[in-house]
This record gives structure tokens, sequence and C-alpha cells, in this order.
């Protein structure tokens, strides 16, 4: 790693602050970001860590939404969550493995975007309102292709805002290198219908399926999405898996994901 | 270089840490502590882990100064006071747990949180929890004995005939 200055703020204001600085960056679990910056493909000139904020961490109920803190590590949204949002928590459970999860934080994952990361399938999903320190985003307007997003350079998520489905369920195949889903695939119904997001599979980074949604808007069952198939055109093809062996993961995963949700 | 302070196995220990120190650094080249060892350097294999406030963490991929302050735990403070080996440590020297021993500290640590958080686990729950340990000498079947026996359950034995 190249040096860096390090700051640690405790309030909100003070982490705006400190990003203003030439070459800043923010710091949350430091799950991609560490092991970025050790390759060099990363050197901000000064890092401002969130993991000092308490107002950034937790997880609360306000009527049918549930608030998670931007700073929560995976490992405290898969236990607090799971009265409240099972398949959201099943999903923060499924990241990593133990010791990335109790690091690794839900506005680090959405900040970064990486198409193959688990909970933007799950924000998308959710229509989920990504609350940062100057505005709310909608889900369906913040992520901007692979690692995009409309965050501003001085911009820092605080809150993610799910809205709680009457049923949704997660499936990922799981890349077992680096267990990210080599694609995963977010089922969640509402009383406006289904909607179903799929990371991992395109160029683009995640999406939502539409054609399943409106198949599953009609009748919520895996058979529902019996015979459709997803296009492999603009899917992923790297040395774990082809452009139609992700289209072909994207419906068994989404099948799956609704056999999850019961 | 800023001076940090944490509490490592109960003790209170300070050394000086650049931003861009990792914790595992830290503790080895700082603090002396080299139970923690350092195998990939990419947060995939696990041999780094420690116990930062509680938590299993890969010390690879925490920096230094994010645990001024804390409580750590290494492999070094999971003897028994007179310095003989702690329970699960014993389970892996019983279970023959390791052969080279490189992954045996983080193996311990996650073992170590994984029966904090769940007591009695299954043999499933064990596998599934060790995701984050790799070992590249024993195949984990011992590995997971270990961790079964340090659990205090019964451990099964071999089915030597069922793998031919």
């Amino acid at each position: 790693m190249y040096p860096f200055d390090f700051a640690k703020p405790t309030s909100l204001a003070d982490a705006v602050t400190a990003l203003s600085q030439e070459e800043a960056q923010l710091l949350s679990g430091g799950q991609t970001l560490l092991p970025s910056m050790k390759q060099r493909l990363n050197a901000p000139a000064v890092l401002v860590s969130l993991t000092g904020i308490a107002d950034l961490k937790g997880v609360t109920r306000e009527g049918d939404v549930l608030v998670i803190g931007a700073a929560t590590p995976h490992a405290q949204v898969a236990l607090d969550a799971a009265p409240h949002y099972p398949a959201l928590a099943t999903l923060a459970g499924g990241i990593g493995d133990p010791a990335v999860r109790n690091r690794g934080t839900i506005g680090g994952s959405l900040a970064n975007n990486d198409p193959s990361a688990c909970y933007p399938a799950a924000a998308l999903a959710s229509g989920a309102t990504i609350v940062t320190n100057t505005r709310e985003i909608a889900a369906d307007d913040f992520f901007d292709g692979m690692f995009g997003t409309l965050l501003h350079d001085e911009e820092i998520i605080t809150a993610v805002r799910f809205p709680i489905p009457q049923k949704a369920g997660y499936a990922k195949f799981v890349q077992p290198a680096s267990r990210f889903a080599l694609t995963g695939a977010f089922v969640a119904l509402y009383a406006e219908g289904a909607r179903v997001a799929i990371t991992g599979a395109s160029e683009g980074g995640v999406y939502r399926w539409t054609e399943a949604e409106a198949a599953l808007t009609e009748s919520f069952s895996a058979d529902a999405l019996a015979g459709l198939a997803a296009p492999s055109d603009g899917m992923i093809a790297d040395l774990h898996a082809t452009p139609a062996y992700r289209a072909q993961l994207v419906a068994v995963m989404t099948r799956r994901a609704v056999t999850a949700a019961g | 270089m800023t001076n940090v302070t944490m509490t490592v196995n109960g003790r209170t220990m300070s050394g000086q840490a650049e931003g861009r120190t990792l914790l595992s650094a830290f503790l080895r080249e700082e603090l002396r502590l080299t139970g923690t060892h350092i195998g990939c350097d990419t947060s995939q294999c696990g041999a780094c882990v420690v116990h930062v406030d509680g938590k299993a963490v890969k010390s690879c991929t925490m920096l230094a100064l994010e645990a001024d302050g804390a409580q750590v735990t290494t492999i070094e403070g999971m003897a028994q006071a007179d310095g003989s080996l702690g329970a699960i440590q014993q389970a892996f020297q019983d279970y023959h747990g390791l052969q080279c021993g490189f992954c045996t500290p983080g193996m311990v640590m996650s073992t170590a949180a994984l029966l904090a958080e769940n007591p009695k686990p299954t043999e499933a729950e064990v596998r599934h929890y060790l995701e984050g340990n790799i070992c590249r000498c024993t195949g984990y079947h011992n590995i997971v004995r270990a961790v079964l026996a340090a659990s205090g359950q019964d451990v099964p034995e071999p089915d030597f005939a069922a793998a031919q």
C-alpha cells in the first residue's frame, strides 16, 4: 500500500469535512478497499474511516420499513434483520465468510457496486431508498453500471431504507474462491407486484429482470417461471462462466429464490 | 507514525503505526506476537484471524489504527494461564487437526468465535463456519473433528469403508 493519512471522525459533519481534502476517500469495513489498495489499484491520499460514527450503525424498524445504518456490518444485519426481513438477513449472512461479515458493511457494498455483490440485488429488488448526507436516492436510479453509482465524491451514504415485502427470497450460486455471487437473484413480492433483481450476471451490473417480474406478479410461484429464459446478450464472460451459463443461472437462481420465499 | 494502544490478550500494549500499517503487521512486527500468521495477505486464507472486541476478523484486512483502543485476542491468548494448551488447541493436537500448522492459529481463532455463538455446532455448521479458513494439508476432516471435540460433543470415527 502507498502511504496515506488516516482520519477517524466521530460525527458525520467531521467526516464530510475530512472528505473534502484532496484525494480523500471513505473507508467503511475495508474488505474490498484495503485489498485493492494493497494491489495499488487504489491510492487515496487520505482515508476517512466511518467506523467511529455511532449514528451510522444499527437496524431499526419504522412501520413497514427496515432502516439499516450504512456502517452496519453484514453479521449484525444477519442477526438484527432476521425477525423483520428474513430474506435480507439470509443474504447478509451469506456474504463472504464470518470474519469478512464482521467488518464489511452495507454502505460500503452499495457504494462499491461490485457487479457480483449481494447487497445491490436486495436494494434493487426491494425498491430501497439510499439515504445520503445530502439527499435520498431510489435504488432504481442509484446503480449506474459496473462499479458505478450516482454518488458524488463528497457524498456519504448514511442509511438504507428497505420497504418490507410480503415475501422475499435470495439464491446465489457461489463462486467458491471469492464467495461472491457467480450469479444471484433476489425476488420480493409487494402489494404493487413482484420485483426481481439479478447480480453477478450482467456487464452492466445489477439489473431488474422484468419478464420474470411480470410472470411472478401474475402468480408468485416457481412454476410461473417455467420456460422463461434470460437472454445471454450483455452477460459477463470470464474464466468462471460463459454468458450462456450465466443466463441459465439467472433463470435457475430466480426459481430457487421464489422457492426460498415460500 | 502514530502511537497505537490496544489491550492484547488482557495486557495493555502500545506501538507505532503508519496509516497503512495492517493490524497483522502491527501484532507481529511491533508487538512481536508472531503467532498470528500472514498466509495470503489478500483476506482469503484466514491464517491471520484474531478477535477484535470479541469479533473474529482477518487482521490482514484491518488497519492497526482502526484497532486503537480495542480489546484484541490472538492465538497467544488461547493458552491457559500456566502456559498449557487451551481446550481448542488441545483438541487440535488430540485429533491431529493440523499437519504443517501454518493455518492453525486462524483455525483456532475462528473455532473460538464459532463456539462462542454456537456452543454445539453440527458438522455441517462447522464446515460452513470455517469457509474463510484455508488449510492446504489436512483435507479438513481432522480439523472438523477437532472442532467437534472442542465443543464437548462425540466425534464420529472416520468411515474408511465409505471413503473407498
